[in-house]
Formats: C-alpha cells, sequence, structure tokens
C-alpha cells in the first residue's frame, strides 16, 4: 500500500485518497476557455443546469406518478396538480424544461454549425452532441407519454407504428415494441422504465463523454482562431492574464456562463409561472381513449420539423426520409468537406446556406403544425426536399468548392 | 504457453456468446406480448341486428374493428363478408398511414381519416391520400349470424386468397 501522511486537514485528507487536488484542476482550474467566446457559448451550461432542473423536479414527481392505464391520467392530474403540496409547481417546472431544453439544444447545434464547431478534431464532440440530441427526443417521448392523455396515447400509437414500415418484420416488431396488440399498460409501463432508468443514465453517460471530448481539442472561438493552448496557459500561469488568449474554465469563465444562466432563468420562470400551457396540449387533458383519435395529431414543437418531412411525401418515401432527417445531422463532419474553420459569415455561399437551413427548419415547424391540406401538401413536400437537399447536395457541393478556391 | 493463452481466451468468448444469445432470447421474450394479453384476442359480435348501411364499431384487441352492413346501392367487392344473404364490410378502423382512426360520413359513403386527409370507400379501399394500402380485415370465422373476431376461418382464408389475387 501506497504511504500516507497524517493529514492537516479534511481537504489533505481526501486529496491523499482521491486526489481532488488534480481533479479540480483538470476540470476546473486550469481547463482552459478561449477569451474570445460570445454568448453563443453559454448554451452547454444552461443545458446543464436544464438538465439538472429536469432530473431533480422529475424524482419529485416520480414519488407520486402511477405507471398504470387507468391511474396514470388521475395521479398527473388529480394527485400531483391538486394534492401534493407544490405538485403543480414541480409538474410546470418539469414540462416546460422539456421543452425549453430543445430551444436551448437547437441554438446550441446552430452555434455549431455557424462557427465550423463540428470540424477537423471536434467530430467526437459534434457526434457525441447529436447522440444527446437522440437521447433528449426519446426522453420526452417517452415522458409526453406517461400523462396517459389523448395526445399521449396517439402520440404512442403513431410513433410505434412508424416501426411497422420496416420491411419484413414491421407488423410483429409493432406488437413486441407495444407488447400487446395496440398501445396499452404494457407499453406504458415500459416507456416509463426508459423514461426514469434507462434512458437517464445514458444521458448521463453521454454527457460526460461530451465533456471528455472537450478536453483535447478544446472550445472553439469566435474568430475560430487556432490557439496553442499550452503556449497560453503558460502565460496565463505565470501571470500574464491580460496577454493570454484563454482564461481558466474556474473562476475566470464560469462567472459570466452563469450570469447567462441567470438571463436564461428569469425567462424559464417566466414561462414556468405565466406560460406553463405552452408546454402542454390542451388535448391532453382528457384522457386517453382508443377508439377516438383527436382530429388534427401533431407533436410538441421540437418535433415538427421532421415530423412534416414524414409528412411532406407518400408513405414509403416519407418514412425513408424521415430515418434520413434524424441522422442525417451526425455526419454534417464528413459532409462538409472543406478544411477551413471559420464562422459562417466570413465563408461566403457557406453563410447562405446556413441562413437557408435555418429558414427552411422554421417553415417546416409552421407547416408541421398546419392541418395538411391543400397548399400545405405542396409546401410540406418543397421544404422536405429542399431541407434534403441542403444538406446532401448543396453542402458537399459548396464545400468541395472552397476546397478548390484554396 | 501461448496456445494456451489463446485457448483459455477462445474459450471465454465462446461461452460469452452462448451466454449471451441466451440472454438476447430471455430479453425479447420479457418483451413479447404476455399470454392474458393474448387469450383475451378474441370477440364475438351478432350481427343480426345491424339495419342495412348501418356502421357498428367493436372492439377487438384495443382496437376498433368497422362492421358495415351493405346496403344494395353500395359497391360490392370480393373482400365483403357474407353472412346469411347480407354483405359486411369487417376492416380494423385504424388507417394504413399511421394508425389514426377514420371517421365514416354516411352521407358520401366514406371513411375520412382526419390526421393527413386519407380517405377509403364503404368497402375499405384506400381512394385518395397518403394510406399506402386498404384498410386491413382482421382474422375472423363466421358461425351463424355471429361473428367471432381473432379465429382464422375459411371465410377469412378466402378473402385473403381473394387480396393475394387482386
Ligand atoms: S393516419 Fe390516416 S391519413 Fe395519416
Amino acid at each position: 500500500m501506497a504511504h500516507f501522511e497524517k493529514s492537516n486537514g479534511i481537504v489533505d485528507w481526501l486529496d491523499q485518497r482521491l486526489a481532488i487536488k488534480k481533479f479540480m484542476q483538470v476540470m476546473m482550474t486550469q481547463y482552459w476557455i478561449p477569451k474570445k467566446i460570445n454568448f453563443l457559448w453559454a448554451m452547454g451550461v444552461i443545458l446543464l443546469t436544464m438538465f439538472a432542473i429536469l432530473f431533480i423536479t422529475g424524482l419529485l414527481l416520480v414519488m407520486y406518478y402511477k405507471p398504470d392505464v387507468a391511474l396514470a391520467f388521475d395521479s398527473v392530474n388529480k394527485t400531483i396538480m391538486q394534492e401534493v403540496e407544490y405538485g403543480w409547481l414541480w409538474r410546470h417546472m418539469h414540462g416546460v424544461a422539456a421543452s425549453v431544453v430543445f430551444l436551448v439544444m437547437y441554438i446550441h447545434l446552430l452555434t455549431g454549425i455557424y462557427y465550423g464547431s463540428y470540424k477537423k478534431g471536434r467530430e467526437i464532440i459534434w457526434i457525441s452532441g447529436m447522440v444527446l440530441f437522440v437521447l433528449f427526443s426519446a426522453e420526452a417521448f417517452s415522458g409526453y407519454m406517461l400523462p396517459w392523455g389523448q395526445m399521449s396515447y396517439w402520440a404512442a400509437m403513431v410513433i410505434t407504428n412508424l416501426f411497422g414500415g420496416i420491411p419484413f418484420i414491421g407488423p410483429e416488431l409493432v406488437e413486441w415494441i407495444r407488447g400487446d396488440y395496440a398501445v396499452g399498460d404494457a407499453t406504458l409501463n415500459r416507456f416509463f422504465m426508459l423514461h426514469v432508468c434507462l434512458l437517464p443514465i445514458v444521458v448521463i453517460a453521454f454527457v460526460a463523454i461530451h465533456f471528455y471530448a472537450l478536453r483535447f481539442p478544446h472550445v472553439n472561438n469566435e474568430i475560430a482562431e487556432e490557439i496553442d493552448f499550452d503556449l497560453e496557459a503558460e502565460k496565463y500561469l505565470a501571470g500574464k492574464k491580460k496577454e493570454a488568449k484563454v482564461i481558466s474554465f474556474w473562476p475566470d469563465f464560469l462567472c459570466k456562463d452563469i450570469f447567462y444562466v441567470c438571463l436564461f432563468m428569469i425567462f424559464y420562470f417566466y414561462l414556468v409561472c405565466f406560460h406553463y400551457d405552452f408546454a402542454m396540449d390542451p388535448i391532453n387533458f382528457e384522457p386517453a381513449n382508443a377508439l377516438k383519435t383527436p382530429p388534427h395529431i401533431y407533436p410538441e414543437w421540437y418535433f415538427l420539423w421532421s415530423y412534416e418531412i414524414l409528412r411532406g411525401f407518400s408513405y414509403e418515401v416519407g418514412l425513408a426520409c424521415f430515418g434520413i432527417a434524424q441522422v442525417i445531422f451526425f455526419v454534417l463532419p464528413f459532409l462538409d468537406r472543406s478544411n477551413v474553420v471559420a464562422p459562417a459569415h466570413k465563408r461566403g455561399a457557406f453563410f447562405v446556406w446556413f441562413w437557408l437551413l435555418v429558414i427552411d427548419m422554421i417553415v417546416l415547424t409552421i407547416y408541421g403544425k398546419l392541418p395538411p391540406v391543400g397548399i400545405n401538401n405542396t409546401i410540406a413536400t418543397i421544404a422536405s426536399v429542399t431541407f434534403l437537399a441542403l444538406l446532401i447536395v448543396v453542402l458537399p457541393v459548396i464545400t468541395l468548392m472552397e476546397r478548390k478556391a484554396k | 504457453m501461448a496456445s494456451r493463452r489463446s485457448f483459455m481466451g477462445f474459450t471465454l468468448g465462446a461461452a460469452a456468446a452462448v451466454g449471451g444469445v441466451f440472454t438476447l432470447v430471455g430479453m425479447k421474450k420479457t418483451w413479447d406480448p404476455l399470454p392474458s394479453v393474448k387469450a383475451a384476442g378474441f370477440t364475438t359480435v351478432d350481427l343480426s341486428p345491424l339495419a342495412d348501411g348501418e356502421l357498428r364499431t367493436v372492439e377487438w384487441r384495443k382496437k376498433p374493428i368497422f362492421i358495415l352492413k351493405k346496403s344494395s346501392d353500395m359497391e360490392q367487392s370480393n373482400t365483403d363478408i357474407i353472412a346469411g344473404d347480407a354483405r359486411y364490410t369487417v376492416v380494423i378502423g385504424l388507417c394504413t398511414h399511421l394508425g389514426c382512426i377514420p371517421a365514416y360520413h354516411s352521407a358520401d359513403k366514406e371513411f375520412v381519416c382526419a390526421c393527413h386527409g386519407g380517405k377509403f370507400n364503404v368497402s375499405g379501399k384506400n381512394m385518395s391520400g397518403p394510406p399506402p394500402k386498404p384498410l386491413e380485415i382482421p382474422p375472423f370465422s363466421i358461425d351463424g349470424t355471429k361473428l367471432v373476431l381473432g379465429e382464422v376461418g375459411k371465410e377469412y382464408e378466402e378473402i385473403m386468397k381473394n387480396v393475394g389475387k387482386a
């Protein structure tokens, strides 16, 4: 066994056993952040805060929630909302956080695209981030089912039905996933398991991977400057803090991040207190009914764009395009063939491409909510084709040209 | 020495693979529908009280089943179920697009799915909109004027043969 000395205090005692001082250096005081970054880089910490809120409010809710088709609706809408003290608050905080977390995630994602933060050296950060996005989507969907209202039920029906489109094994697969001939008690319970146990564990694991992936390439910066972090860190440690292009994560950087978190919290609690209903579909306040479909089914706002791609085409094609849309962002580092790491406004055609993509996704989102009749269908198809073309065709071409020009 | 090590490695790999396969089979079965769910999969419906042109919806395996007694002015189809001297359309009332429940509009004599505007005719055939195929016919058998859903009878097999040909 290694040699242990009599410690001169609790910190030292822990340090001898857990190397906490070294750990703090690596995680906080000697984790280097470039100085030239703007508020968009605060989204990561905001997301982490949101996740913490979701986790804690979720724990409080799960103490009263009952995953049983006969009890679920009342356990949410009666017990938690009316009987449990502050139950309403936890529920609204949970619901609103689940919704805004996607808003922040989209900003985070688009920031990454805008500044080229997915490129050479940072691919794993990007991919682990996309995995997190998919996990959050699964988490959001499985959670949406739990109150067992009409929209919960029919969303579950439609989403599980999607697997029926897989050739050969489709119909059996759907029955297997549901554990019943239609969405039922078995389905509710397995989604409950996913929502409160399996997915959170995997999310936490990927958050860790996502952070760890930042260690070597470090975060990008506003001008996509390549920084020699060792050199700059040396300057910083030598006391030339002004000269150094980097600062330490703690205490220097985090205070700025915390400031943005505070601003965001004002927005968040404004929603929780005055507009909690924006994350709650009125149809979901009707108990699930297997024999009556709501007249118009649509997902929460953050899924509308991909839902619209599904609807934009005939059944099989729509399903295939929907599948592609789910995974296309994963391969972004490989679709972008240019080595230039620079913010979009320094890349001409790429800049135009970026904003076209954003506009197209907004159009898809708006039309995803509208009923699919008449002109809406035409717009859906055009916008969906545009989306796929932008990513699969236009982006590689633009970036190839960029490469040639260099 | 090296070969002994590689033998150990091989044995370990093989044992892990066999164990893994058994585990996966076990997990798959855990997710399968329970026996009680499967056993409750039969429903009997008496067809005699239905009037011409009347639609009745019954529940079978948690799915709505449309039973439409065809009146003489309605299209005849080789998927019709004949019981006594009447023809019926018996279909699972879930749109073949994404599984919404279409509503029957008796004036237009069609099933309309509000979700994405799919339309089916009185025989359950998809006429327009995104649904890729006709409404599905549940397995059934006929016993006089009684319809037993969930049991494969010879009338069902006959219809499925027609569908295969069509
Ligand atoms: S579910 Fe019926 S048309 Fe889409």
